[in-house]
């Protein structure tokens, strides 16, 4: 059969499904839970070994445990995972083929080899333990730096190859009028990953020549500026698509529709308008750089990407409300909340994901991203608890939860364990969000990040620093939230695993017990639902209660701030 | 027609916005601004503003400086490291190198020192606690800062950048006193 008409017919949603793609898609989301499996089994270990009293591992294994780590699950997890999202929100949503698959195969394929010859250099050799940022001029392996650069060409063609089916799908008419808003995010999330990648490369490719004894030398402060223009740009790579995923999840689940179009889509622009300044996030005390340039930078020219996320944040679950409204629940503040599905998986972990994301990411990413405020948070163990809440809680969720989604539609597979499955988000959800608030607090009180030996057993008598009773308890309680968040892990991957190697195979046109796709209200019944002239007043009263916790602790920060000493 | 499928109506910029929409972006815009001019603020009427000055360094130009103030205001010594007490305004150098911050410094409380940070060799980030003052020290760059420390006590510097095997025993101190 000619490849690009190999079409099959979703039974769930209507969807023409191009097989090809279909393939390419299964395999990247399957890459990526591997090295889901491989980055939690490492942060387990690192969480455990920053728990006082546990303290499992030696120094040198915690640095090189605690460098694969974050590569694992914030670059290769995600970014696989981030594939196969394109490619569904171009190919499958748009009824379309998709170009080039062997070009497809080829990008994870370079992408695999990069990933693995990056974990080699940092879990093998073990001469490049240098943090995710190997910040020069510490040195990593050269095979460190290769790895990354093949990774990120083979994530750089995939790119393309979306932008190619969008152009093959408009071409042949695979849909009429504008992308959907799900696709229109996925092209925003591309756009930032095209940008991002090229960031990436300016910085990575001249550290390789320095590495391999080319070039001299590489400036430090250059270093960081460039350097996070691609790992900061990379974190709204992954924020535009879990925002596609929560309207995906609610398209899917409820019928639901944006508010309005416009405001959903400009939101979305609002990431790529302001995308490369937040490199000054992680710059806000480093040396020599003013107060414009860190003011202007670092709020995102008046924190104009935090306006897109706060937009966002009403108008996810604002869609919710008005479809569920629409489809009858329509009394009180919150039956329409009351009433959601919340034993299935794809959406308390949409719903855990939106609210964690907010709550936990968000108002402390703009606490710490605040130019005065930083002094009190840099490089402290605020800084993973932050972006716990975001890529974790936020990301990581969000992509655990369609993937429940995506198995029994994809891979025709019914899910096994469906209790485990139904229980996976809050387990998951509670033990991050433990790890998130846990070490945000000891963050507060001084505890350093990237660091072995909070005690200083290690260094001497008379020379450590004693952290405060509370600071160390925090950490504990890290520890335990940790294994709470590995337990939540090991579920999702048993039974993702466990439905795609043994699931009972759906039958073509078989549908799946669980009501997975709903159908959208008619459009009329718009207009009778809600409170006044007010849709969504449930949404707003959350919204309201988000914004006030919000203010408050923003201020409280200025406090601490105020407490330590002058400087000028 | 749902977010998975085109907009049904073709000219959806026409649509009229929802009101909870307008609401909700008016209270955003107000917040973001305030945001914005709270920075602006705290450089005006805040006591804790980072100095933006700083200059290009070498390790061997820069260890001078610290010799400098080593030999000319070291009062005693603290497990084997020098203890500096400089005067009241000058400027006090201070270096990160594997695996400690050095020399010990003695400030005197509520008076304000220009005091210099570089590193030697990889990056290092200087972690006054528990003031919890943190900042990152970059070799090739003397950075400038004026402090003014609010409380007599044993302050300890932590490293909270990661620069290697023995990171973790980087450490230095600060006696304020008064």
């Amino acid at each position: 059969m000619n490849a690009n008409t190999d079409f099959r017919i979703c039974p769930e949603s209507g969807l023409k499904i191009h097989r090809p793609a279909e393939a390419l898609i299964k395999a990247n989301a399957v890459l990526a839970v591997v090295f889901l499996l491989v980055g939690g089994v490492l942060g387990l270990l690192v969480g455990l070994t920053r728990w006082p009293e546990v303290h499992l591992l030696p120094a040198d294994a915690f640095y090189k445990v605690l460098t694969g780590h974050g590569i694992n699950v914030l670059i290769f997890w995600i970014i696989f995972f981030e594939v196969a999202v394109l490619h569904f929100a171009s190919a499958v949503l748009l009824n379309s083929r998709m170009a080039t698959p062997k070009l497809g195969w080829a990008s994870t394929g370079l992408m695999l080899v990069g990933a693995l010859l990056n974990n080699y250099a940092v879990l093998v050799k073990g001469n490049s333990s240098v943090m995710m940022t190997s910040y020069v001029p510490l040195p990593a392996d050269t095979l460190f730096y290769v790895g990354l650069i093949l990774f990120a060409v083979g994530a750089l063609i995939h790119c393309f190859i979306f932008l190619g089916t969008l152009v093959i799908a408009r071409g042949e008419r695979t849909y009429e009028g504008s992308l959907p808003l799900v696709s229109f995010g996925a092209l925003v999330a591309c756009i930032i990953a095209i940008f991002t990648i090229a960031s990436g490369a300016v910085i990575l490719i001249p550290t390789l020549a320095w590495n391999l004894g080319l070039i001299s030398h590489v400036d430090p402060g250059v270093y960081r500026l460039i350097w996070w223009a691609f790992g900061h740009s990379s974190q709204q790579i992954n924020v535009a698509t879990h925002v596609s995923i929560w309207y995906l999840t609610a398209a899917l689940l409820f019928g639901a529709k944006p508010l309005s179009e416009k405001v959903s889509r400009f939101a979305f622009f609002l990431y790529i308008a302001v995308l490369q300044i937040a490199s000054a996030h992680h710059l806000l005390v480093d040396p020599g750089l003013s107060a414009e340039w860190k003011i202007f930078n670092t709020s995102y020219a008046m924190y104009l990407a935090v306006m897109a996320s706060m937009v966002h944040g009403l108008t996810v679950p604002g869609s919710i409300e008005a479809a569920q409204r629409a489809h009858g629940l329509n009394s009180g503040f919150f039956e329409w909340l009351r009433k959601a599905p919340w034993g299935n998986p794809v959406f308390s972990a949409m719903f855990l994901s939106l609210v964690g994301f907010g709550v936990l990411g968000g108002i402390t990413g703009v606490v710490m991203g605040t130019e005065q405020i930083n002094l009190v948070i840099h490089n402290t163990m605020y800084v993973p608890g932050h972006f716990h809440g975001t890529v974790v809680v936020g990301t990581t969720l969000a992509f655990m939860g369609i993937t429940y989604w995506l198995v029994p539609v994809l891979f025709r597979r019914d899910l096994i364990l469906k209790g485990v499955a139904r229980w996976q988000p809050y387990v998951f959800a509670a033990g991050m969000s433990g790890v998130a608030l846990f070490l945000m607090g000891a963050g507060t009180l001084g505890v350093p990040r990237r660091h072995w030996d909070i005690l200083f057993s290690s260094a001497g008598a008379g020379n450590g620093y004693e952290f405060s009773a509370a600071a160390l308890t925090l950490m504990s309680l890290n520890g335990l939230s940790a294994v709470l968040a590995a337990l939540g892990g090991a579920m999702y991957i048993g039974v993702v695993v466990g439905s795609i190697l043994f699931g009972r195979k759906l039958a073509e046109n078989e549908k799946v017990g669980t009501l997975m796709v709903r159908a959208a209200p008619p459009a009329e019944k718009y207009h009778n639902i809600g409170m006044g002239t007010i849709t969504i007043p449930g949404t707003m009263v959350l919204v309201g209660v988000f914004f006030v916790a919000f203010a408050l602790y923003y201020f409280i920060n200025w406090k601490f701030l105020a407490e330590t000493w002058g400087l000028s | 027609m749902t977010s998975i499928s085109p907009p049904s109506d073709k000219h959806w910029w026409k649509e009229p916005i929802e009101k909870a929409e307008l609401i909700w972006i008016a209270i955003v815009v107000v917040w973001g601004i305030i945001l914005t001019l709270m920075m602006p603020f705290w450089h005006v009427y805040g006591k804790q503003n980072l100095s933006s000055e700083a200059y290009k360094t070498t390790p061997e130009v820069y260890m001078k400086k610290v010799q400098a103030g080593v030999d000319q205001y070291t009062v005693r010594t603290d497990n084997g490291k020098p203890v500096v007490k400089p005067p009241v305004g000058s400027d006090v150098y201070m270096l990160g190198r594997l695996w400690e911050w050095w020399p010990v410094l003695e400030l005197q409380v509520g008076q304000s020192y220009r005091l210099h940070l570089a590193s030697m060799d990889w990056q290092h980030g200087w972690s006054l606690q528990p003031a919890n003052l943190n900042v990152q020290v970059l070799p090739g760059y003397d950075m400038v800062m004026t402090v003014t420390p609010n409380k007599v006590g044993e302050y300890s510097i932590v490293c909270n950048e990661y620069c290697g095997i023995g990171h973790h025993m980087m450490l230095g101190k600060i006696h304020v006193v008064e």
